[in-house]
């Protein structure tokens, strides 16, 4: 189990970084904020006459279900700690979720408040906090893994 | 409640989110640094504008050496600020005064003065800066020599004060001649006014060649100077000297008001001494009079300068201020006197009080009146003004050498700082409101730069003073931001131009405040990259030599426009493309809007803005959208009406957009059949949603502007809204719901037009609930525009109908800018938080408009990301690139340039009030949409009470009761109390959703001038008009009757009244009106004939009527909307309307003026 749990961290480095970079580029690079909500939201494309929706998971959302995956599993597994740990986190991604701006689709960011200079500076501080999180629980983890093998 | 619930604590938590920035001045001036380069000119300047401030007589000689000395164009700059410096104290404070409360007139007045000024503290620093200049000065000035005498003991005396006015006065002369020396910044706040005055001012932005002749004057008089003068200016490389030609131009309607009109003329053509002798008599004997006649100069120079250029009278205030702080003196000056003309006797006092309140009030006005000498409101007086010297003093005396280059902005800054910080009581102070439009404050510049800095109309800032770390301006409470008007119709100096000069890493352009370190190098004055001057620039178009890149008009002209040669473009410029999108469902034909429209397209449709390529299209739509295929060759327009609302497609995509010019027949045939073919529809619901989809996908292949008329819900297929108004619940003084939009589809909607550079305007005519909340998101990210005409109906409203026609006309043919984008840069350690107005934002600095209309505002709010402690001056340029409708790229450029300072005191006495509650309201209406409604009241509040809290604390040296205000921020609550009763605020009262949801658009779309209005309207009694002191345009007389406070108070039976409220006007008739006035004016016998649904004045062969017409069309000329006129009487439905734009009286709702003010008394003292 305390493999699957290094893993999964892992991703979620590999999906939050990106994010983070992404915002530093929207705020050094002037990057089109409308190509920049794409990449971090689901977009939502219709294709001409076949209605097809093709929903194109980036990054948001899949770091919202792996970490509600993960404390499922921590839950199965009976590892209270570690679910008391991350459950402040798992609320947050609620409540944010729920109160995230008038869309007609998943997402989160709206192009056109993102540059609000208060709204990118408090994304790009949730993006490092997070991160911060991921990277001591990633370690937690790793110990627990070892803690593990060594023990057994 | 609103109040209990803001606890400071809780605003400043409101202020957070709100991003609120603090500003303030020193009393030390970095801003020169500039200058500083300049070197030795700039000691002198320093001397001479503390003698001028206090001693009128010492500086004139000292002028005289500077120039001789310094040809430098910055020294000699600076001097004239010296002149101006006496003539501001003259005018300034004798009008202060009478203002204030102060029962005694002359003595007491006097007395006050020397506190005030603080001359005598500054002095001493002066002398012994300049020290040899007083030496020479003495020499200089014979004939001043008595005036001189009785001058020196003036600071400490007070009775020599009038004879210091005197001097005062003459000063100017003195200024004069320095002001040709330099021709660029001296002469031009005060003594070219009243050259202005004589010279239109129509060309504010035209090339410098007016400029250039003073230089040629000036040049002569600086004895031994003159020919070096030029190089000595180009090398000291600050970019101001060129600045200077073009600062005449503009300032010049502006300075008229301010400047002593009778010393104005001569001085320009003369050289210093013997100017100043001769002027002196003029001036000095009489020194009433000359007030007097400022006054009246002001009055005659005035209107002229405002008809002929629209930027001449924000300018006005600014160029005199020259220095920042003289501005405001020069305008509470000319305030003063105007106050003063009107109403003979002792106006300050009697109304400066609150005769009239309640009862708690009055007790405070007798107090005050019994004692008027002892009373509290002349110790706060007096005392705040001796403060306000001794703090100033600290910077001239304390400053080490480099600031003695500072020295001319510190000067300047002392010289202000008694009127614009001058302690103001409001509790006791009643009547704070100026007679006249407010012009905006000046920052505190060296005269070469204010000269040529931006109009205020284009480009302002809420702190003319730029805090230097966002520590301080946190501790000022106050906003800190930016007003721009950057498509205001303009005449401006056009360049076309191979090479356009910018910046090569910020990509600055060339602008009048960057320093030409030698002839071919400049500094930009944003990044402080050093630059390389090109070839090409080295020649001057407009004076045909070479080698003198800094006359260029890009140097000489802080708003300028550039031809863009082809790099400026992503693709060839498009043609200009109008689509209109009609709703033609039962409800928009029984609105009979539709006549109207055809009608007044066709009236217009030659002078749609475009050229040979302009395309035109029509969609209409009920629950079905319908095409209209015109293309050539058809006889008659042909109608393609598609059902399938859910999958939208064209059907015939060539022909539906099509040339104007070609087609113009058959246009012309549907224009004229429109109205009739669906007379007879019964179809209800609309599409509207759809019908945007069809129109985008038309007109995606080039952009363009699409107009949507719509007069209901839409209810059908995709972006299909519900009305979410409860009526019941639009009086509750709950929190108001639905102020966001319900769907993100016309957002959406929208980000796609902007992608496209397509631009959506909506124009909402309606009597039902149209969710403009979810509506207006289409236009507010694309950078369209919202009218909204609430109960239009063609005959039951016909005063919405006229107003829709006039709107009609001025959106058809007004300019436009297509495919625009607008990029605000600003000097390394600022940054842009938030931008306010119609548009999308790309990155941090940049806009997306896909169409630019003159009439379109924007407010940014600034904050300080590192400190600026080395900066003297920070500058904001705005470029705007646009494709024109001819399909000429063009790019224009604002350049602001303002001061940094580094006290609390400077920070404050920079305020500029309106800017501030411009910039607040732009913030509410983005707090009442993201929190509510009554956080937004209370960040409002909070704001009010949070600045003066600072205020209270940090600047002021010594604690009295009452609520006091540094006297640049005495409006500041009563602005706040009109927001907070403003229709877009107000709870308690019935306000629509659609008509709250509309007022906060347009505090955030409208330039600030407009704004203003729709905030605190502006009554004038209208009965006894009069030619006194009327403004004279185009042979036609417009009166000037003065601004009353709207509290009912100053309503009387026997007069007429008209409340100019932006967007609509009230004429309410008392019922005891003077039967002259009604059959004169409005036509009719007697009061009872009034009829009820009147809004045209009849076209009367007499005088009154004349005069009220001309004022009246005077006001609607001044602004691009048509404000409907309304003529009321007491039973009028319209009159609780009026009623509720009294601001300062008591409703159920709401609290009054006075008792606003005890309740921020009460939460400042907590």
């Amino acid at each position: 189990l305390a493999i699957i749990k290094c893993t999964f961290t892992f991703n979620l480095f590999y999906i939050l970084f990106p994010q983070i970079i992404a915002f530093d580029e929207l705020k050094t690079d002037y990057k089109n904020p409308i190509d920049q909500c794409n990449t971090l939201n689901p977009t939502i494309e219709k294709v001409k006459k076949i209605k097809r929706v093709k929903i194109a998971i980036k990054l948001v959302l899949p770091e919202y279900l792996i970490h509600f995956f993960f404390c499922v599993m921590f839950f199965c597994a009976a590892e209270w700690l570690t679910l008391c740990l991350n459950l402040p986190l798992l609320a947050y991604h609620v409540w944010r979720y729920m109160s995230r701006p008038v869309m007609s689709c998943p997402g989160l960011y709206d192009p056109t408040t993102i540059m609000n200079a208060d709204i990118l500076a408090f994304c790009q501080k949730e993006g490092w906090c997070k991160l911060a999180f991921y990277l001591l629980s990633f370690f937690y983890y790793l110990y627990g893994m070892i803690y593990v093998l060594v023990s057994s | 409640m609103l109040f209990e619930s803001g606890g400071i604590t809780e605003n400043l938590d409101g202020f957070d989110q709100l991003s609120w920035q603090g500003g303030w001045i020193n009393a030390s001036r970095p801003d020169t640094g500039e200058k500083a380069t300049l070197g030795p000119s700039q000691n002198p300047v320093g001397l001479q504008q503390l003698p001028g401030v206090s001693y009128g007589m010492t500086h004139q000689p000292t002028y005289n050496p500077m120039q001789a000395k310094a040809p430098a164009p910055p020294g000699t700059g600076l001097y004239p600020s010296g002149p101006y410096q006496p003539v501001h104290p003259v005018s300034s404070y004798q009008p202060g005064p009478p203002l204030s409360s102060y029962p005694a007139p002359s003595g007491q007045a006097l007395l006050t003065r020397p506190l005030m000024g603080g001359p005598p503290s500054h002095t001493p620093p002066q002398s012994a800066s300049p020290g040899p200049r007083l030496p020479p000065a003495q020499a200089t000035p014979p004939p001043p020599a008595v005036s001189s005498s009785s001058y020196y003991p003036n600071p400490r005396q007070p009775q020599p004060m009038a004879p210091a006015w005197h001097y005062n006065t003459a000063p100017p002369p003195m200024g004069q001649p320095t002001s040709m020396s330099i021709p660029p910044r001296g002469p031009v706040p005060n003594h070219v006014n009243p050259a202005a005055s004589s010279t239109p001012s129509s060309t504010p932005y035209s090339s410098a060649p007016p400029a250039h002749v003073p230089h040629s004057v000036t040049q002569p008089p600086g004895p031994g100077m003159p020919p070096t003068s030029l190089h000595g200016y180009t090398q000291p490389g600050p970019a101001p000297p060129p600045m200077t030609h073009m600062a005449p131009h503009t300032y010049q309607p502006s300075r008229a008001p301010y400047g002593p009109p009778p010393t104005g003329p001569p001085p320009t053509m003369k050289p210093t001494p013997p100017p100043t002798g001769t002027l002196m008599p003029n001036a000095t004997p009489p020194p009433p009079k000359a007030d007097a006649q400022c006054g009246g100069a002001v009055n005659s120079t005035l209107p002229p300068t405002e008809p002929d250029c629209q930027e001449g009278d924000i300018e006005c205030p600014g160029t005199v201020a020259g220095n920042g702080p003289q501005a405001p003196n020069s305008y509470n000056h000319v305030d003063n006197k105007m106050a003063g003309l009107p109403q003979p006797g002792p106006p300050g006092r009697h109304l400066g009080h609150y005769p009239s309140l309640p009862p708690g009030y009055q007790n405070t006005s007798a107090l005050h009146n019994a004692g008027p000498p002892m009373h509290p409101a002349m110790q706060a007086a007096t005392q705040p003004y001796t403060q306000p010297p001794q703090t100033y003093q600290q910077p001239p005396g304390g400053p080490g050498p480099a600031q003695l280059s500072q020295s001319l902005a510190a000067l300047s800054l002392q010289s202000s700082t008694p009127e614009s910080l001058r302690v103001v009581n409001l509790l006791q102070e009643r009547n704070l409101l100026p007679p006249n439009p407010m012009p905006a404050p000046t920052p505190c510049l060296p005269q070469d730069l204010q000269k040529i800095n931006c109009n205020p109309e284009v480009f302002r800032s809420t702190l003319t003073s730029i805090p230097q770390t966002q520590s301080l301006l946190n501790k000022a409470k106050m906003p800190l931001g930016l007003l721009l008007h950057p498509f205001k119709d303009l005449s401006l100096p056009v360049v076309t131009s191979s090479t356009i000069v910018r910046c090569r890493s910020c990509r600055t352009y060339i602008n009048p405040f960057v320093n030409f370190l030698d002839q071919r190098r400049w500094k930009c004055n944003l990044c402080y990259r050093v630059n390389d001057v090109p070839e090409e620039f080295m020649y001057n178009p407009v004076s045909r030599s070479y080698g003198e890149p800094h006359k260029r008009p890009e140097v000489q002209n802080a708003t300028i426009e550039f031809i863009a040669p082809s790099e400026y473009m992503l693709r060839p410029p498009q043609p200009a493309v109008y689509l209109f999108i009609l709703d033609v469902s039962h409800n928009a034909v029984e609105t009979g809007y539709l006549n109207v429209f055809c009608q007044s397209l066709l009236d217009n449709i030659n002078a749609l803005p475009g050229d040979s390529r302009t395309k035109v299209g029509f969609i209409t739509f009920d629950s079905t959208i319908h095409f209209y295929n015109l293309q050539e060759g058809l006889s008659q327009p042909q109608m393609l009406i598609v059902s399938d609302i859910e999958d939208i497609f064209l059907p015939t995509p060539d022909s539906l957009l099509v040339n104007l010019n070609e087609c113009k027949e058959l246009v012309q045939d549907l224009l004229k059949s429109l109205p009739n073919l669906f007379e007879k529809t019964m179809e209800t619901q609309s599409a509207l949603g759809s019908a945007l989809q069809a129109a985008f996908k038309l007109l995606s292949p080039t952009g363009g502007r699409m107009s949507i008329f719509q007069t209901q819900l839409p209810n059908l297929g995709v972006g299909a809204l519900q009305s979410r108004e409860d009526p019941n619940q639009r009086a509750s003084a709950k929190d108001i719901q639905h102020l966001s939009p319900a769907t993100d589809f016309y957002k959406k909607l929208a980000l796609d037009c902007s992608g496209q550079q397509v631009a959506v305007d909506l124009f909402l005519l309606s009597s039902q609930y149209c969710d403009l909340a979810s509506l207006g998101c289409i236009s507010r990210y694309s950078a369209g525009s919202v009218y909204y005409y609430p109960s239009y109906h063609h005959q039951h409203n016909p005063a919405q109908v006229e107003c829709f026609q006039k709107d009609l006309k001025r959106y058809l043919t007004r300019k436009i800018g297509f495919e625009a984008v607008m990029r605000i840069r600003c000097t390394k350690g600022l940054s842009i938080h938030t931008f306010h107005g119609n548009f999308f934002v790309r990155s941090t600095d940049l806009l997306s408009l896909p169409n630019v209309n003159p009439d379109a505002g924007f407010a940014v709010q600034m904050s300080i990301e590192e400190n600026l402690d080395d900066m003297q001056v920070v500058s904001f340029q705005a470029a705007l690139l646009y494709t024109s409708s001819k399909g000429e790229r063009r790019i224009r450029v604002h350049t602001l340039c303002l001061p940094v300072v580094n006290s609390l005191a400077d920070i404050f006495a920079g305020a500029d009030v309106q800017a501030i509650t411009g910039l607040l309201a732009c913030m509410a209406v983005d707090r009442s949409a993201t929190a509510s409604l009554s956080d937004a009241r209370d960040a409002m509040t909070n704001a009010a009470i949070d600045s003066l809290t600072s205020y209270r604390q940090s600047v002021l040296t010594i604690q009295q009761p009452g609520l006091l205000a540094p006297a640049c921020l005495r409006l500041f609550p009563l602005f706040i109390l009109a927001l907070l009763k403003q229709k877009a605020f107000r709870t308690g009262t019935s306000t629509r959703l659609d008509d709250r949801l509309f007022a906060m658009c347009q505090l955030k779309y409208q330039p600030l001038v407009y704004a203003l209005l729709m905030i605190h309207p502006a009554l004038y009694r209208v009965d006894d008009l009069t030619d006194e002191g009327a403004l004279n345009i185009n042979d036609r007389t417009i009166p000037q009757p003065r601004v009353l406070q709207l509290s009912v108070e100053k309503l009387s039976r026997e007069a007429a009244f008209l409340m100019d409220a932006g967007t609509v006007m009230y004429l309410w008739i008392g019922r005891n009106c003077h039967p002259n006035f009604l059959t004169q004016v409005l036509g009719v016998p007697n009061y009872a004939a009034v009829p009820d649904n009147l809004y045209l004045l009849p076209e009367l062969d007499t005088a009154e009527s004349q005069r009220t017409r001309a004022f009246i069309g005077w006001l609607r000329d001044q602004r691009p909307f048509f404000p409907s006129l309304h003529v009321i009487r007491d039973e009028s439905q319209l009159k609780p309307t009026f009623m509720q734009n009294m601001i300062e009286d008591r409703t159920e709702s709401a609290l009054s003026y006075y008792e606003f003010l005890l309740h921020l008394q009460q939460q400042i003292s907590k």
